[in-house]
């Protein structure tokens, strides 16, 4: 029996495992010490809960678990990966560079710093979703102190060349961030072969629980330092100060010990499905996949259904928890900028729904979301006059519309 | 955001989906919004000779609440003189459809559909164009 509503919204939030929820547990009483109390044997067990923690995350991104900074998630990572960075080595230069469709938590930090007198550099990508190597290697000037790229978007998952990312980087000397919030125990993601300096990345997006995170900051070759954005106690080594979430750490912890397991067998299992998905909602006429197919995150569909718009048509599918670029609210009537960085159109971006797969999605809600997808386009096109206009061969651009 | 269950049986249950004869002297039809402003609302009307609205059609592209807005819209409009039907004001839609604030752009596009869906008919007819009011948008 199938279970209502389908939670297809993984890159939104994914459900905890049962077995992190497990690891946690005795951090919330039996082991409730501070892991920076070093005088009794409560600080000691919830030390060694984080120290083991740090090893486990470490593992899945080849780091040292010295390397590990803990946060409250990949928004604060961000935040102090780019003001750290743009604070600590002030004095090389003031120059950032990153795209056009990188997360909020990166586009805002970067305008904050604009204001504080930092240049940033938005590359635009290409119609697939990929930066442009050549575009960024020529961006870069002796000012440049960072390049900050994502690994895989949120929106539409395609995931950026890293390696050849890191290989410019590396040949002008500029530190290389990269918000891996949604490719972290997805895909692989190795600092060492990819050759990154800063990484920012979160538990909630791979089955371990909300309000930790964590940004890698590289030890040696070179030794990457950040200024603290958090004053106080001096924890993280200096570079973040604030009493360590112990229970989300220890949980954030044994979702990478699993994601190491389970993540090959996962992105298997999960491109499969996703593909199955992709190819029946590409059966329906005028539907278009967003982002570069080739290089992308194993469980991630974007795609747009022309002549409805994304709001509506998620009220249709009201048995799938699904998400949409489309933002139909007099405070932003602006869809998807991810979207419209691709060169699309505005109601072609107005028209995309995201299908997030995760861990525990089956075969047979897959099915489910199928047709009630198909139905819910069917439905919305035989009320859409655009549909109609279409099938009457109207071409919809030479229509003067009332622009409001 | 949650939907008031106005909204949602308007949605689930549109009234009068579908097309009139626009070629037709006594069809009035408004097309109002934009693709690129997720929105696009016509809505026709069909009026006999003491101008009273027999019929009235709609189809909208939009979020729910666009669609629950002229669904209640061509609701509204049948049986009314084109004369009264100038009066529905988008408030009303607003209170009937308990819209919140940020959905209230789709109230003002059915009024403006309403409106231009009427001025459509009236030059048909050899009568003036109304006035429109300023866009609210």
């Amino acid at each position: 029996m199938i279970q209502l509503p389908i939670y297809l919204d993984n890159n939104a939030t994914t459900p905890m495992d049962p077995r992190v929820l497990e690891a946690m547990l005795p951090y919330f009483n039996e082991k409730f010490g501070n892991a920076a109390s070093r005088n009794h044997p409560f600080g000691w067990a919830a030390e060694e809960g984080v120290d083991y923690a740090r090893e486990q995350i470490g593992k899945l991104i080849n780091c040292s678990e010295k390397e590990i900074i803990f946060t409250s998630g990949a928004t604060e990572s961000n935040n102090l990966a780019i003001k750290g960075v743009f604070e600590m080595y002030a004095a090389k230069g003031n120059h950032i560079i990153t795209a056009t469709t990188e997360h909020k938590a990166i586009l805002d930090t970067c305008a904050h710093l604009e204001k504080l007198g930092a240049k940033i550099t938005y590359l635009q990508v290409k119609a697939d979703g990929l930066i442009d190597l050549e575009e960024l290697a020529n961006a870069i000037t002796d000012q440049t102190i960072l390049i900050s790229i994502m690994y895989g978007n949120n929106e539409i998952g395609v995931v950026q060349p890293m390696k050849e990312i890191s290989a410019i980087a590396r040949s002008k000397g500029v530190l290389l961030h990269t918000d891996a919030t949604q490719a972290v125990g997805k895909i692989q993601v190795d600092v060492e072969a990819d050759g990154i300096d800063l990484l920012s990345f979160t538990a909630h997006k791979m089955y371990g629980p909300k309000g930790v995170g964590a940004l890698y900051v590289r030890r040696k070759n070179p030794r990457v330092k950040v200024t603290a954005q958090m004053d106080g106690g001096g924890h993280e080594r200096g570079m973040r100060s604030g009493t360590l979430n112990v229970p989300g750490i220890v949980g954030f912890g044994k979702a990478c010990e699993i994601a190491m397991q389970d993540m090959e067998k996962d992105a298997q299992r999960l491109s499969v499905m996703r593909d199955r998905l992709e190819k029946s909602l590409l059966d329906l006429e005028e539907a278009y996949v967003n982002g570069n197919t080739a290089h992308r995150l194993p469980h991630v569909a974007n795609i747009s259904f022309k002549y409805v718009e994304g709001e509506g048509l998620m009220m249709a599918m009201k048995d799938l928890a699904v998400s949409s670029g489309s933002a139909c609210t007099s405070a932003s009537l602006e869809p998807s900028y991810v979207l419209k960085s691709l060169g699309l159109n505005d109601d072609l971006a107005h028209s995309s729904i995201r299908f997030g797969l995760g861990r525990f999605t089956t075969d047979e809600e897959i099915d489910y979301a199928i047709e009630c997808t198909k139905k819910a386009v069917t439905k919305l096109r035989d009320m859409s006059p655009l549909w109609e206009m279409f099938k009457e061969g109207i071409d919809l651009d030479s229509v003067e519309w009332a622009e409001h | 955001m949650a939907y008031s269950e106005k909204v949602i049986d308007h949605y689930n249950n549109p009234r009068n989906v579908g097309t009139l004869d626009k070629a037709k002297s006594n069809v009035g039809t408004g097309l109002v919004g934009a693709p690129e402003c997720g929105d696009v609302m016509r809505l026709q009307i069909e009026v006999d000779q003491n101008n009273i609205i027999t019929d009235a059609k709609f189809k909208t592209f939009g979020c729910g609440s666009a669609i629950a807005s002229s669904s209640l819209a061509t609701e509204w409009l049948k049986g009314k003189s084109i004369d009264q039907a100038l009066e529905i004001d988008n408030m009303d839609i607003v209170e009937e459809l308990a819209l919140p604030p940020v959905k209230i752009h789709c109230s003002v596009l059915a009024e403006d559909a309403i409106k231009s869906a009427i001025n459509d008919y009236r030059v048909k007819n050899g009568m003036e164009a109304i006035e429109l009011p300023k866009s609210h948008h």
